[in-house]
């Protein structure tokens, strides 16, 4: 059962046109539909990358949010998927993708007569890098001025894409959006941040 | 007009908006069998379809950045996608300009329970001293009540509403009829230390969020996600807790998707109907009624009156004052952000509460004003804890931490370390910010629409730049370190833009007679006695104290007046 369903079913049964409030029970009922209604796995087909361009991104996504030993990578949280759908619904953004790719591709092309893609891991992460750096500095070098505009929009929309995942959700350790008859908070966390900060002894 | 329709029927009483005001009129006044209409320019909420309270971003394919991206192109909805918000500060056909000079930003819903289904719930008194702002310095005017005269209706209010607080009896911060507060949160405990040691008092905020039971309601269940909208109710929204139990009275009647135009007056100068447009038609339509209420907003309710000229009223109805669209006030807002060492890894647990910040800070200078150098106080709201991630939530850290394993480490380090603190300040008004009508421009509707004219003067720029000075205080004192400002005008002044606090009132100011004001202290237009202005427009200062709860108040007191002056056959 669907939350929108289970909504449905609610708000059906409530008395004539007149909204009323549902109860606990019914929210908590609600709450553990949208737990249960994950996406069902299954072969994206990307909307708007082609091949080449979808499997860079992938590559890009696996070496933004790699995988390490609490949790997957922004390809296991679905970011290439989230990237194209994106895309396929907008121009804008779909121009910011296939332009950068293509930049990026004819800069690897030019240092290292490889696409991004078929370069040495370390080549990709040698441009990264240089790219990273050169965002954070006031003057970028104009070799690469050119392209940080879509290594900004591929680094964050990648990121989100990674925690607002149910991967990325539990990584971080998120333990809200539930339903609660009361509100409490763990002594140990005050205690932990007193102890920590300037006011412990205050 | 002679092409529009009338309907026939004649109310007891025909309101214009569905928020604060228009709801607690419609619930006061239908439960004492008073047959009111209700006419709101927006649709019929719907809150078990319309809420996406509880989903997470990965049930959508965008995440919550909305089809196409749009949250990132700063489109879709200004609170973001699961924001129960209907409305902007742009409308699409319906324009407001703005005189030279002036920045200003117009909030506007367009729904039932109006801004009242997604606004802050901070829910706070005025003080005795805040209604005689003139008699204490010199500045602005007295309102005509006192809080002796508005304080029956704050317990009434409250009491109905339910407000989560604690009484602390504290002069700034006046104590109400409250329900348990929720406990601090570990990053508020921090933070109510680090106040009091600075002087500042730290005490349980006051939201109208139910902790118990009330009504029918069940108390919150703590999700935190009131700005979704909350499908059991247990917040305060003028659509779930006040019309729609005013429905079932029988005595309501529901007028949705009626953008009101202009109040007509009878042969003797009564207020005797409204003409509206109806959206789904495109056709002027008149609904008649005994009195006439206006409860559209500060500046739509100015508008209406404005626009509503006659030979009566050649300069707008009940303006002989010419005070209608002056005096506009916004509230000072200014927010500062820090980032806390002492939370780095914290064991983590749910941060979510009953929404929003369970702590703040009352006005702390009160009496102290001359020293500080500025005349009037502000309230602190307070931010930080776990929140859920959602698109955005963690740009500021690519941009220190980059990408790879180490970017991964520093989200963990620092997920839930930041907290951020918003002043909430009081304006003098002044002469040179009012609402007045564009005579050029007309939006699809076929209105005249506002032209806005704001100055900041030195009183709220210098109250600004003290809280800049106290929050960065605040985040010292706790081992942390200021990590922006929120909230510019422009690059050099730290203060809001003028509208963006979505607290604008003052634009039918209520006083002793006709010279001086719109209104009386009844919210009743001196110049037409069956006209009744029931939003934020009757105020006459704007403290530090979110509106909404005073114009709960003052709409209340306007009801039962209004109730006894239709018993007496005065209207």
């Amino acid at each position: 059962m669907t939350r929108r369903h289970l909504l449905e079913t609610i708000a059906a049964g409530l008395t004539g046109a007149v909204e009323a409030p549902i109860s606990l029970e019914a929210a908590q009922h609600v709450h553990n539909a949208a737990e249960q209604e994950k996406r069902a796995s299954g072969r994206y087909t990307p909307k708007f990358l082609n091949e080449h361009e979808y499997r860079t991104v992938q590559r890009l996504a696996e070496l933004i949010v790699p995988a390490d030993d609490v949790s997957g990578s922004a390809v296991d949280a679905g970011a290439p998927e989230f990237i194209d759908l994106l895309c396929s619904g907008s121009q804008e953004l779909g121009d910011i993708y296939s332009g950068g790719l293509l930049w990026l591709d004819s800069l690897m092309l030019r240092r290292y007569a490889n696409t991004f893609l078929d370069a040495t891991p370390k080549q990709q992460t040698g441009i990264m890098d240089e790219l990273g750096a050169a965002a954070r500095s006031k003057d970028a070098p104009g070799e690469l001025a050119p392209g940080l505009r879509f290594f900004d929009w591929v680094l964050k929309m990648t990121v989100d894409a990674f925690y607002t995942s149910p991967i990325g959700i539990k990584d971080i350790g998120f333990q809200g959006n539930g339903v609660k008859s009361e509100y409490i908070v763990p002594a140990e966390a005050i205690e932990y941040a007193l102890k920590r900060s300037p006011l412990w002894k205050s | 007009m002679p092409q529009s329709q009338r309907d026939a029927e004649v109310f007891d009483v025909v309101v214009i908006g569905s928020g604060a005001g228009g709801g607690t009129v419609a619930h006061v006044l239908t439960r004492m069998g008073i047959r009111v209409a209700l006419l709101e320019a927006g649709p019929m909420l719907h809150p078990a379809q319309d809420f996406l309270e509880h989903k997470w971003p990965y049930e959508y394919g965008h995440r919550g950045a909305g089809d196409g991206g749009a949250s990132y192109f700063g489109r879709g909805k200004p609170f973001g996608f699961f924001s129960t918000t209907s409305g902007g500060w742009e409308l699409e056909g319906e324009p407001y300009t703005l005189g030279e000079g002036t920045k200003f930003r117009w909030f506007r819903s367009r729904i039932i329970g109006g801004r009242t289904n997604h606004y802050g719930r901070m829910s706070f008194r005025f003080s005795d001293y805040d209604f005689q702002p003139h008699s204490r310095d010199g500045l602005g005017t007295d309102w005509p009540i006192t809080y002796e005269d508005i304080a029956p209706y704050y317990d009434k209010a409250e009491a109905f509403i339910g407000i989560a607080g604690s009484r602390e009896g504290i002069r700034s911060a006046p104590d109400g009829v409250f329900l348990p507060p929720p406990p601090p949160k570990a990053h508020e405990v921090l933070i109510k230390k680090a106040s009091e040691k600075l002087g500042i008092p730290c005490i349980p905020n006051r939201r109208a969020v139910i902790t118990k039971n009330l009504n029918g309601r069940p108390a919150c269940h703590y999700c935190g996600q009131c700005e979704r909208g909350c499908i059991t109710a247990s917040n305060y929204s003028s659509s779930q807790v006040q019309i729609f139990p005013a429905l079932k009275t029988g005595k309501l009647k529901i007028f949705e998707l009626a953008m009101a135009r202009e109040v007509l007056l009878d042969e003797t100068g009564k207020a005797s109907a409204v003409s509206y447009i109806d959206k789904r038609t495109r056709r002027e339509k008149r609904i008649r009624g005994r009195v006439i209420v206006l409860a559209a907003s500060a500046c739509e309710s100015a508008r209406l009156l404005l626009n509503s000229r006659s030979s009566r009223f050649p300069d707008g109805l009940a303006n002989s004052s010419g005070l209608v669209g002056r005096y506009l006030m916004d509230t000072v807002g200014l927010a500062l952000g820090g980032y806390v060492p002492a939370l780095e890894g914290m064991p983590r647990y749910d941060t979510d509460g009953y929404g929003g910040a369970h702590l703040y800070m009352p006005w702390f200078g009160l009496g102290k004003e001359r020293e500080l150098g500025f005349p009037r106080g502000y309230h602190i709201e307070i931010g930080g804890g776990y929140d859920m991630p959602s698109v955005g939530s963690f740009h500021g850290m690519i941009r220190r931490h980059g990408y790879g394993k180490k970017l991964k480490e520093s989200i963990r380090r620092e997920y839930g370390a930041f907290v951020a603190f918003a002043g909430r300040g009081e304006m003098i008004p002044n002469h040179l910010s009012y609402c007045e009508i564009d005579p050029k421009v007309v939006d699809k509707w076929g209105i005249p629409v506002l032209r806005f004219h704001f100055r900041w003067s030195d009183y709220e720029l210098k109250q600004a730049r003290h809280m800049q000075q106290t929050f960065a205080a605040i985040i010292e004192t706790m081992g942390g370190r200021v990590t922006g400002t929120f909230a510019r005008a422009d690059d050099s002044v730290p203060i809001s833009v003028p509208g963006e606090i979505i607290h604008e009132v003052g634009t039918a100011r209520m006083g002793t007679s006709a010279k001086n004001s719109v209104l009386n202290g009844y919210c009743q237009a001196h110049d037409v006695k069956n006209l009744f202005v029931v939003d934020g427009a009757s105020f006459v200062s704007n403290p530090d104290k979110n509106p909404t709860l005073t114009i709960n108040a003052l709409a209340w007191r306007a009801s039962d007046y209004m109730a006894e002056e239709m018993r007496k056959g005065n209207l």
